[in-house]
């Protein structure tokens, strides 16, 4: 019998030995946090559910190589990025193993683009997540990014990859990882903060340094 | 500083990933520039919205679906 209190770790060393039950448990602890991620980084509902679907039996396959170097979750949010970002190359084409053109751009700071609007948001983030139009506006905002910000952005920040992690994924430099996080943040921030942000507050006039 | 450099260290920043002698350049900018410690709160506000946001509820032929393949799977694998 498995209760709430139930470790994932205690799951997992009864799934190796057989109990399917346990297994059971572990997804159903996971899946919507799979699918959730799924949904973000591939923005379609098939394509998420078939990420969902391989990422677990990949996870069952692979289960008796887990020794719990990593939590069970952050093992589990690796294969699912896999799972995804081969979906997204199969899609577009790709040789399996790269999103990159052939050639990958050194990027820089110096092009990006500088904060035009600013100002404080009216409400904080826990606030905003009780009316129902924030769900929609920050999936607009984030569908509005290149895919190549979008990908960092979700890895990084919304599933707690490292950076170097992050870099082995996408087979970008750490540099690049960076540099596009940031352009991401950047972007993500001017919008929401056109839509949340208290325009009587907002700061005007040139806003440089030297 | 100019805006590049404090751009490219406000990512740093914001993930508290920052070199320390960086750190106190850039936190004494804040000390004293206003808009730059407002864009830090907009980030880190963006960020949470995101990580904190809801999570999207599997179809329920999906959910179905995905419990039956594991649990087949699961068995075959176990024999």
């Amino acid at each position: 019998m498995t209760t709430i209190s139930t470790t994932d770790a205690e799951l997992v060393r009864r799934a190796q030995a057989g109990d399917l039950a346990a297994f059971e448990e572990l997804v159903s602890r996971y899946e919507q946090r799979v699918y959730t991620q799924a949904r973000r980084i591939t923005g379609q509902e098939q394509d998420a559910e078939d990420v969902t679907q391989q990422a677990f039996l990949s996870a069952l396959e692979h289960l008796a190589d887990f020794r719990g170097e990593a939590s069970f979750a952050t093992w589990l949010t690796r294969i699912a990025t896999h799972a995804a970002l081969k979906i997204i190359r199969k899609r577009q084409g790709l040789p399996t193993m790269s999103l990159e053109a052939a050639t990958e751009e050194q990027e820089t700071y110096g092009s990006i683009p500088h904060p035009e609007y600013i100002t404080d948001w009216r409400e904080g983030p826990a606030e905003l997540a009780t009316h129902s139009e924030t769900q929609q506006l920050i999936d607009t905002a984030l569908a509005q990014l290149d895919e190549k910000h979008r990908l960092v952005f979700l890895l990084r920040d919304v599933e707690g990859l490292s950076v170097k992690e992050t870099a082995e994924a996408l087979q970008l430099s750490e540099t690049n990882v960076k540099v596009r996080l940031l352009r991401a943040r950047l972007q993500l921030r001017e919008q929401l903060t056109r839509a949340f942000g208290d325009e009587r507050r907002r700061v005007t006039g040139g806003h440089a340094h030297e | 500083m100019n805006c590049d450099e404090l751009l490219a260290m406000l990512n740093e920043y914001v993930d508290g990933s920052i070199d320390p002698g960086v750190c106190e350049t850039f936190e004494k900018h804040l000390a004293g520039c206003n808009p730059c410690q407002v864009v830090v709160d907009n980030i880190r506000q963006t960020i949470t919205l995101y990580k904190d946001g809801q999570p999207y509820e599997l179809p329920t032929a999906f959910h179905r679906k995905l419990h039956d393949a594991l649990r087949q799977r699961f068995t075959q694998l176990r024999r």
